[in-house]
C-alpha cells in the first residue's frame, strides 16, 4: 500500500517539487460547525498524471476539488494550484488562475438561460474573443465531444449524458492546463458513463493534460488506468500487456476525512488494508 | 402529542449566536452593496447585461406601475374631494393630489409594485443559480458573479425605476384629473394648471432621488437574498419570500429617513 496522509518529511519533499505539481494539498482541513469533513490531508498531483479521487457519500471528495480552484477555504493548511497558494489569494487575483483550469461540475452546472453554443463559449466571450474565434472553437470542442447538433439547444433540450459532455467541452474549450472532474459519471446509464469515460480518456490523451477526478465508479477510474484513445478508431482500446498509458493514472481513497491510500492501480489492488480490499471488491 | 415532545422538536438558538448570524447577514450584505457600486469603475463592465435588465426590470414593470399609481392617484382625489368638500375647498384637489403623488405616493409605490415584482425575481433567480451550481461554474470558469449579475441589477434597477417613478407620477395626477373632472365635475383645465403650479423645485427633487434609493434597495437586497440561499428549492423560496418582505420593509422604513434627510437639505 502506498502512503496514507503523508508524513512530515514527506510534506517536506512536497514544498520543495510544487513548482513542477499541477495542485498540492498541504494538512489541509475543513470543518462544518462541529463536523470535521477534512482532518489535515495532504497529497500532489504532478504535472502530466490522472488521480482518481474515492471515498463514501460525504467524505469530502468533490470539497476537494472546489478547493483546488479556491471556491471554498480550508480551515487550515495550505493549497497550491499551478504554483499560487489559492488559500492567501484575493478572490479577485483568483478569477485568472481559475481561466487555466477546467472543471466539469458534478450535475454540469450549465447555464439554463444560455444556449449550448453560449455556454461553452462562456469563458471566451469573457475573455473578447471575435465571434468568428468563437464559433471554430466551439464547434471545435462540440465535435470533441460529438455534439454539434446541439450547438442552438438549451440545457433543457438535452438528456443528462450530453449535458454532461456540454460541460467537458466548455471546460476543454480554452486548453487549460489541468481538469477537474467531479463525478462526471454520476446517475448515468451505463452506456452513457462509458461514453464519459472515453471522453475523458480522448482528452487525457489527445491533449496530455493533469487531471483531479472524483468518481464513486471504481470501474471508470480502472478503466482509465488501462485504456487509451487509438486516434485511428476514435475509440479506447485496452493497453497491451505490459504496457502503460501515457498519462500515469494515480488513486487516492478518502476515510473519515484523512487519507488512506495514494498510489498507482497495483498497489491498490495488492494493497492488504481491509477496508480498501472492501471498497474495491 | 406530548408538549414535551413538540419542544423536543424545535431547535433553540442562543441570542448570541443569534445576534451573531445578524451581524454576519449584515456584513454580507453591506459587502455587497458596496462592491455592487465599486464594480461600476473596475474593468470589464457588462454593459449588455445592464441593457437586458433594464429591458426585464424596467419595461417589464411600466404596466403594473403606471396601473397601481394612476389607481392611487384616482383614490387620493375620491377621498380628499369628500373631506375638502366640507370646506368648499374642492378646487385645491388638484394641488393635494400633486403634493401627494410626486413627493411620497408614486416613488414609495412604484419602489414597492418593483420590490414586489423583481426583489423576487432576482432572489429566485440567483437563488437558482446557487443550487443547481451555476455560480460556482461561473466563478470557476474565471467570472466575478457580482460583476456579471449583481451590479447590472443594480444599475438597471436604479435607472429604470427613476424613469418609472416619473412616468407613475404623471399616471397618478392623471388619476387625480380622471377623478376630479368625470366624477366631481371639475375643470380639467384648472386641475392641471393646480397640480403644476403647486409643484416647487424641492418636491420634484425629494421626488426623483427617492427611487435612485429605493432602486439600490430592491436589487441589492434581492442579489443578497438570492446568493445566500441555501438548502435547495425549498431554500429558493424562502429567499425569494425573504427579499421581497426585507426589500418592502426597507423601503417603507428609509423613506422616512430619506424624507427627514432631504427636508433638511433642501430647508423644507
Amino acid at each position: 500500500m502506498a502512503t496514507p496522509s503523508l508524513p512530515v518529511e514527506a510534506s517536506a519533499t512536497i514544498t520543495e517539487d510544487r513548482a513542477q505539481d499541477i495542485i498540492v494539498f498541504e494538512d489541509v482541513a475543513l470543518a462544518f460547525e462541529d463536523n470535521a469533513v477534512l482532518k489535515g490531508i495532504s497529497f500532489r498531483l504532478p504535472r502530466g498524471e490522472s488521480k482518481a479521487l474515492f471515498g463514501v457519500a460525504g467524505s469530502g471528495k468533490s470539497l476537494i476539488l472546489k478547493m483546488a480552484l479556491g471556491l471554498v477555504r480550508p480551515d487550515s493548511g495550505h493549497i497550491y494550484t499551478l504554483g499560487e497558494d489559492v488559500t492567501q489569494m484575493r478572490e479577485e487575483d483568483l478569477f485568472e488562475l481559475r481561466r487555466k483550469v477546467g472543471i466539469v461540475f458534478q450535475e454540469s452546472a450549465l447555464f439554463d438561460s444560455l444556449t449550448v453554443r453560449d455556454n461553452v463559449a462562456f469563458r471566451l466571450m469573457e475573455e473578447g474573443v471575435s465571434e468568428d474565434e468563437i464559433e471554430r472553437r466551439v464547434r471545435e470542442a462540440l465535435r470533441f465531444v460529438e455534439l454539434e447538433h446541439t450547438v442552438d439547444m438549451f440545457p433543457s433540450e438535452l438528456s443528462g449524458g450530453m449535458r454532461r459532455r456540454v460541460a467537458i467541452a466548455r471546460a476543454i474549450i480554452t486548453q487549460p492546463e489541468t481538469l477537474l472532474y467531479d463525478s462526471p459519471t454520476g446517475g448515468l446509464d451505463p452506456v452513457t458513463s462509458t461514453t464519459i469515460v472515453e471522453l475523458i480518456i480522448k482528452q487525457r490523451d489527445v491533449y496530455k493534460t493533469s487531471s483531479l477526478l472524483v468518481t464513486h465508479r471504481l470501474q471508470d477510474a480502472f478503466m482509465m488506468a488501462t485504456h487509451c484513445f487509438d486516434a485511428k478508431t476514435n475509440h479506447m482500446q485496452p493497453v497491451p500487456p505490459g504496457g502503460r498509458v501515457e498519462v500515469p493514472m494515480t488513486f487516492l481513497i478518502l476515510r473519515e476525512g484523512e487519507v488512506i491510500f495514494d498510489g498507482e492501480l497495483h498497489d491498490l489492488v495488492t494493497t492488504k488494508d481491509e477496508y480498501i480490499r472492501e471498497y474495491i471488491s | 402529542m406530548a408538549a414535551g415532545d413538540f419542544l423536543s422538536g424545535i431547535q433553540l438558538i442562543s441570542p448570541s449566536e443569534f445576534a451573531k448570524k445578524k451581524i454576519q447577514s449584515l456584513q454580507d450584505y453591506s459587502i455587497l452593496a458596496a462592491q455592487s457600486v465599486a464594480n461600476l469603475f473596475r474593468h470589464p463592465r457588462y454593459w449588455a447585461d445592464m441593457i437586458q435588465q433594464m429591458d426585464l426590470i424596467g419595461f417589464g414593470s411600466l404596466p403594473i406601475v403606471l396601473a397601481s399609481v394612476f389607481f392611487t392617484g384616482a383614490a387620493l382625489a375620491l377621498n380628499s374631494a369628500t373631506t375638502l368638500s366640507r370646506f368648499g375647498a374642492t378646487t385645491v384637489i388638484g394641488q393635494l393630489v400633486s403634493i401627494g403623488i410626486v413627493r411620497e405616493l408614486g416613488p414609495v409605490l412604484a419602489g414597492l409594485v418593483v420590490a414586489g415584482r423583481n426583489s423576487s425575481g432576482m432572489a429566485s433567480e440567483l437563488g437558482s443559480m446557487i443550487v443547481t451550481e451555476q455560480i460556482d461554474a461561473m466563478r470557476a470558469l474565471g467570472t466575478d458573479p457580482l460583476k456579471k449579475l449583481v451590479t447590472p441589477r443594480v444599475v438597471a434597477t436604479v435607472v429604470m425605476l427613476f424613469f418609472l417613478t416619473i412616468l407613475g407620477d404623471f399616471m397618478g395626477l392623471l388619476g387625480g384629473s380622471v377623478v376630479a373632472s368625470i366624477l366631481l365635475g371639475m375643470d380639467a383645465h384648472e386641475y392641471w394648471s393646480n397640480a403644476w403650479q403647486t409643484l416647487v423645485f424641492s418636491d420634484v427633487f425629494m421626488g426623483l432621488m427617492k427611487p435612485l434609493v429605493f432602486g439600490y434597495i430592491v436589487a441589492t437586497v434581492g442579489c443578497y437574498y438570492g446568493l445566500s440561499t441555501k438548502g435547495g428549492t425549498q431554500g429558493v423560496g424562502r429567499s425569494t419570500t425573504e427579499a421581497v418582505v426585507a426589500a418592502m420593509i426597507l423601503i417603507i422604513v428609509v423613506d422616512v429617513f430619506v424624507t427627514r434627510f432631504l427636508m433638511v437639505i433642501l430647508g423644507s
